[in-house]
């Protein structure tokens, strides 16, 4: 059983690292040589300091929020861009495919130039009249906040189209015929059998946010910056490896935490499947 | 229930897709309170026009009308239609009960009012005490009936039903069609069925109503229907049937490969025309018989259980025939057409 590859696979691309940064976490920080082998519990304690807690709280925060934003645009435009034909998908979709293949350091300087105050957006507004002056937006919570999204969209929508274009229209229209207007039918039908589904695709964007650190260190300021992007700088600017591994351990702890109750908001879920209950023998 | 059902009218109706068409100039009276059942191969428009009528397809040309209300541009869920569907789209995240009462509960019934109408809903289908049950647990024919309570709940003016029976097996087909006539009977609702299986309307249906080629073809009782069709493709689809050229010789009189056949000629039919004759109809003789008959030979004969088909050359046609004694291959016999049996096509 241990030597089956999906066991392998899992031990050595996962349960390794894991273990590996787990342990690096215990040891002493060695000005010299990066860390010593040894067992203190000196990171926990500055990872739970304060300061880390705080930038912590404001990981989880802001990662929540962008994957609210992102599920509550994402749910009915997938919603409608699945009753479309096909071919008329296609642009909607390329569009989509083309924005997560931007990198998270592309998108966040490009951002970062948009929002500036001297070759951004606001100077065409200025120059259309409809501002007086340039304004800078970056860095700042809103341009964070624009950045997650930007990058995290695109993915919720991916995410979101197998499920959602498996909905039958059928269940919508079963429900018209039942008395439920537009709106009673989207409320009654539509979210309940797609509650799993968006629960454990809010679960994957929220980790997928909550690890992208160009964001918020480019477009966001000190009070913006989130745990990882403090753990990139204990580990690699600081070479304080142990520190950084024990605060991306507190960080996976709490963000799974996270996850686990996302996903159980989904619900037990009686309609797994989001085909109607048919006719269709199994 | 001795309510009286208002009269579903469909006047001019069409219906196009972009280029395709898929329902050309309907024009249907269809009386309240029967079975009525829209019948036709795949593709014809027949679960087009159902939707119609239920008002989730719109209509390109014509209107509906119930009684004397028009229902043309009346969103669905403000229309009374229960109606099931061929997959029957039961609610996957409602249990059994759930399902049967959801109508009521868009309309803001009360918890008990809602279980009362569930338990005797379900108690019409013959489901009782599987409320509580998940859908996916049902088995096919039991989902057909959770979807059928579910659609009757709001006490609609009409009952429709597209294919209802086309996922279940053989046996619990012929049960379920008997089952539904009964409901039907019972509950005195404007039902109309959509199907592309012959023998479920002709033993269901108060009314049939053929289509074709994204039109009515004929409107009947299922036996006028069958010993009446007005043309090929009715004569066609209906059972199996068999086919001559023929040419109109007078009032009442056709001339069919060299023979004067004496059958009712439709007004205004003259020229070319074909003759149907169901092969139950054909009288087969092994002597040549006194009045006008075909000759032919046996080609080919299969025992079919409950009767024998016998397959016979004339000419060059082939000719089915039922109900014959089983006969040699090549055996010279001779096929009358009873003046009752034979219809009249034009064209």
């Amino acid at each position: 059983m241990l030597l089956s590859w999906p066991a392998l696979a899992l031990t050595v691309l996962f349960v390794v690292p894991l273990g590996a940064m787990l342990a690096v976490s215990f040891f002493r920080r060695d000005v010299a040589s990066f860390f010593q082998p040894s067992f203190v519990l000196d990171n926990y304690a500055r990872a739970l300091s304060a300061f880390n807690l705080e930038r912590l709280a404001v990981s989880l925060g802001l990662a929540l929020l962008a994957t609210l934003i992102c599920v509550l645009v994402a749910v009915p435009f997938t919603y409608l861009l699945t009753r479309l034909p096909r071919r008329r998908q296609a642009p909607y979709l390329v569009l989509v495919l083309a924005t997560l293949s931007l990198s998270e350091v592309v998108a966040a300087f490009a951002w970062s130039l948009l929002l500036s105050r001297t070759s951004g957006i606001s100077n065409l507004f200025v120059w259309l009249g409809l501002m007086e002056s340039p304004v800078s937006w970056s860095p700042g919570f809103m341009a964070v906040l624009l950045g997650f999204v930007f990058i995290a969209l695109p993915l919720t929508i991916l995410l979101l189209y197998p499920p959602v274009s498996r909905l039958d229209d059928e269940l919508v229209e079963a429900a018209a015929t039942l008395g439920a207007n537009p709106l009673q039918a989207f409320r009654t039908v539509v979210i309940p059998v797609l509650r799993r589904a968006v629960a454990g695709s809010s679960a994957l964007v929220f980790i997928f946010v909550l690890g992208a650190y160009v964001v918020p260190q480019t477009l966001g300021r000190p009070a913006q910056w989130t745990l990882p992007v403090h753990i990139t700088d204990q580990a690699i600017l600081k070479s304080n490896l142990p520190l950084g591994a024990a605060l991306a351990m507190v960080l996976l702890v709490a963000s799974s935490l996270v996850a686990l109750i996302i996903l159980a908001l989904g619900g037990r879920g009686r309609g797994a499947p989001e085909r109607a209950a048919g006719g269709v023998t199994r | 229930m001795s309510e009286v059902r208002a009269d579903l009218c469909i006047r001019g109706v069409s219906k196009s897709y972009g280029a395709t068409l898929a329902l050309q100039d309907v024009d249907l009276e269809l009386p309240g309170g029967k079975l009525i059942c829209f019948l036709g191969p795949s593709g014809c428009g027949k679960t087009t026009l159902l939707r119609i009528i239920a008002g989730v397809e719109s209509v390109s040309a014509g209107s509906v009308w119930l009684g004397d209300v028009e229902l043309t541009d009346v969103p669905t869920h403000k229309r009374n239609v229960g109606m099931v569907f061929q997959s029957f789209a039961l609610f996957p995240h409602l249990s059994v009960a759930e399902n049967v009462a959801y109508g009521l509960r868009i309309r803001g019934a009360s918890r008990q009012e809602r279980r009362r109408r569930a338990d005797e809903l379900l108690a019409l289908v013959q489901l009782e005490g599987l409320g509580s049950r998940g859908v996916a647990q049902l088995s096919g024919g039991q989902r057909q009936r959770v979807a059928m309570a579910r659609a009757l709940a709001l006490d609609p003016q009409l009952f429709l039903l597209d294919e209802p029976l086309s996922a279940l097996d053989a046996k619990l087909r012929e049960a379920m069609q008997v089952e539904l006539r009964r409901l039907q009977r019972r509950v005195g609702i404007t039902t109309i069925i959509v199907t592309h299986d012959q023998e479920e309307a002709m033993t269901m249906a108060d009314l049939v109503v053929v289509m074709g080629h994204n039109r009515v073809q004929q409107v009947g009782a299922p036996m006028e229907v069958y010993r009446r069709p007005v043309n090929r493709f009715v004569a066609d689809f209906l059972g199996s049937n068999n086919f001559l050229p023929a040419e109109v010789l007078g009032e009442g009189a056709v001339s069919v490969l060299g023979q004067r056949l004496m059958l009712p000629v439709p007004a205004g039919t003259a020229g070319q025309v074909t003759l149907s004759v169901r092969p139950e109809d054909l009288r087969l003789a092994t002597e040549k018989p006194a009045g006008a008959a075909f000759e032919g030979r046996v080609t080919f004969v299969r025992d079919l259980g409950r009767t024998v088909e016998t397959f016979v050359r004339v000419g060059e046609h082939e000719l089915s025939v039922l109900g014959a004694p089983a006969l040699a291959e090549g055996t010279p016999v001779w096929l009358e057409v009873p003046p009752e049996a034979g219809v009249v096509l034009a064209g």
